[in-house]
């Protein structure tokens, strides 16, 4: 088991070290110049240059790299070219709304997917198990965008209920905050949770199908029993290997989301720097962002080996 | 047949766009904005006053056109990486395998805001996006098939009779992984749409005025109040073009392997 995890947290860093040179190259060494691009083509030449060297990019690419690294290590990411604070803060401070805004979308696909894949497994190939399914077809098409929009249609131009966007902030209690949060994670929510009902109940009816069922059926055991009992822990593996997929899915799908419903989190911090061209917190978003995906598929991995023992490190 | 029907509404829309649309969907009429359906404008206006059928229409142009060179890049490079991996095996194969879980940190947003970061937004960011995000999926896949069929006694035959591992992957070991890149490939066209779709509605993908669901989407959300059926065209029509795509690999899958078909 140790070694499985060593060697599984060798590839970890492995990938984040490969993920944080691609960033960095992209970002740092294609455009030429970010001082130029900072102020503009009809910047003096000397202006442009007193910026690079204030912002410290007339250093070698290595040394760059490494100062970032370094930084990343203790947490010192830098100032912002354009606010000039430091860039951890204003992503922590994002945080506070992207944070739980992923965990609530991911806690109501992981109720819906689990309901809807249990149940129209129970009743496979019934009338309710050929309904679902085709709401799932739909579901998956859904660009959650859309939905979202359709979401605000709804329940803010409609019926009145909700607010179409904004953030209450954590201040007020907690209540506000995620009532805010609500239909943002709802959209995240219903089409990955459509993707998660059709593995749960594709992995429901493999393992419906092994000789142990049948043994445990005839042992005397009932089907709810069976399906609670024996079923559910061995259907686990595909689902969680979809969910850590999906996690990814998640957060590239919070940019959007952020976007369509005006909230100040993550999505709209790497926007906003873009649009003023301030590399240095695109680096850093970036950066946080590809490290919590593999960071998650790398717990999903490591918990399989802890739910199924018959996992070994050559397996893998 | 469903899927069929839907794929092909859409592909015809598209090829309709390139001869004919109601109205032009560049000509801005800013006296007739917002009009509400009629016979002239079947399904009304939008804020500048162009005819939302004509935006539809050339927007399944935009979409499919990103569609096509975006799958055909993962195909390209998927395919080939999938097929020496499975050829070569060991350190290419490692290599390969880690390349691809690596490329899976990236998701088609991620890499287009780090290539419209320093590239600047537009259709050509989006493509190059969306097909190095097709290519990890399509490695493995074709990866995880090739070695199934290296295993198989006539590949076995092969090498007995002297063919090597360049001819026996283009003879035998492509001509029959193809039937599941046909059916993988309709699904990452519809998996293509969707991000192509997102990256517009961010602005990260195909420019004004060029026609395009997703930026269609991004303006009708800022007249929710005024004119709610703007925002509902758009999505309807690629949800459409999506499910039709995903219906139709679902279809096709069944018809080249029947095997599957049965166990379902």
């Amino acid at each position: 088991m140790s070694v499985f995890v060593l060697r599984r947290l060798l590839t970890l860093l492995a990938t984040l070290v490969g993920a944080s040179l691609i960033i960095f190259l992209v970002l740092d060494a294609l455009p030429g110049n970010a001082a130029q691009m900072l102020m503009g083509a009809d910047a003096s030449a000397d202006a442009v240059r007193a910026l690079t060297v204030k912002l410290g990019l007339d250093q070698p690419l290595a040394v760059r790299y490494l100062q970032w690294i370094k930084g990343l290590l203790v947490g010192d990411l830098g100032n912002s070219y354009v606010y000039g604070t430091p860039v951890a803060s204003l992503i922590a401070e994002r945080l506070m709304l992207t944070i739980p805004l992923a965990i609530m979308a991911m806690t109501i696909t992981v109720t819906l997917a689990l309901a809807a894949g249990i149940y129209t497994a129970a009743n496979h190939n019934k009338l309710g198990d050929v309904g679902v399914m085709s709401l799932t077809q739909v579901g998956i098409a859904l660009p959650n965008f859309w939905f979202a929009i359709l979401l605000v249609l709804l329940f803010s131009v409609r019926l009145q209920w909700l607010s179409a966007g904004g953030f209450a902030g954590w201040e007020d209690g907690i209540w506000p905050g995620i009532k805010s949060l609500l239909l943002p994670a709802i959209s995240l929510a219903v089409v990955q949770a459509a993707i998660l009902a059709r593995v749960t109940r594709s992995a429901v009816l493999e393992v419906l199908r092994e000789d142990f069922v049948r043994t445990a059926r005839a042992k005397g055991l009932g089907k709810r029993e069976v399906l609670w009992s024996h079923v559910l822990r061995n259907a686990m593996i595909p689902v969680m290997t979809v969910m850590g997929l999906q996690f990814a899915n998640l957060l590239a799908g919070t940019i959007v989301i952020e976007n369509v419903f005006y909230l100040p989190g993550l999505g709209r911090l790497i926007f906003q720097s873009i649009a003023n061209r301030d590399l240095i917190v695109v680096r850093n978003c970036v950066m946080l962002l590809a490290a919590m995906v593999v960071i998650v598929n790398f717990a999903v991995d490591v918990l399989y080996a802890f739910i199924d023992p018959r996992i070994k490190v050559h397996d893998l | 047949m469903l899927g069929g029907a839907l794929t092909l509404l859409v592909v015809a829309s598209a090829l309709l766009s390139l001869l004919w649309t109601p109205w032009s969907p560049y000509e801005i009429d800013i006296a007739s904005k917002l009009r509400p359906p009629s016979s002239s404008h079947w399904l009304g206006t939008d804020s500048f006053g162009r005819d939302i059928v004509s935006l539809l229409l050339a927007g399944a142009r935009s979409t499919i056109m990103v569609g096509v060179i975006a799958v055909s890049i993962g195909l390209t490079f998927g395919v080939t990486l999938g097929l020496i991996a499975s050829a070569r095996r060991g350190w290419t194969e490692e290599i390969i395998m880690r390349f691809s879980d690596f490329t899976f940190a990236f998701p088609a947003v991620l890499s287009a805001i780090m290539l419209a970061a320093v590239a600047g937004p537009g259709m050509v960011t989006s493509i190059i996006a969306i097909g190095i995000f097709q290519i990890p999926t399509l490695t493995r896949l074709t990866r995880g098939s090739a070695n199934a069929i290296w295993a198989r006694e006539f590949v076995l035959a092969a090498r007995a009779a002297g063919k090597g591992r360049f001819r026996i992957t283009i003879e035998h070991v492509l001509p029959n992984v193809l039937s599941i890149l046909i059916v993988q490939a309709t699904i990452q066209f519809a998996l293509a749409i969707l991000a192509e779709a997102a990256l517009s509605y961010l602005g990260l993908g195909t420019q004004p005025p060029q026609p395009s669901w997703g930026r269609m989407l991004n303006d009708a959300q800022t007249l929710l109040f005024q004119s709610p059926m703007l925002a509902v065209y758009p999505g309807a029509a690629i949800a459409i073009a999506v499910l039709g795509l995903n219906l139709l690999g679902d279809g096709l899958r069944d018809l080249l392997d029947p095997r599957l078909a049965r166990e379902r």
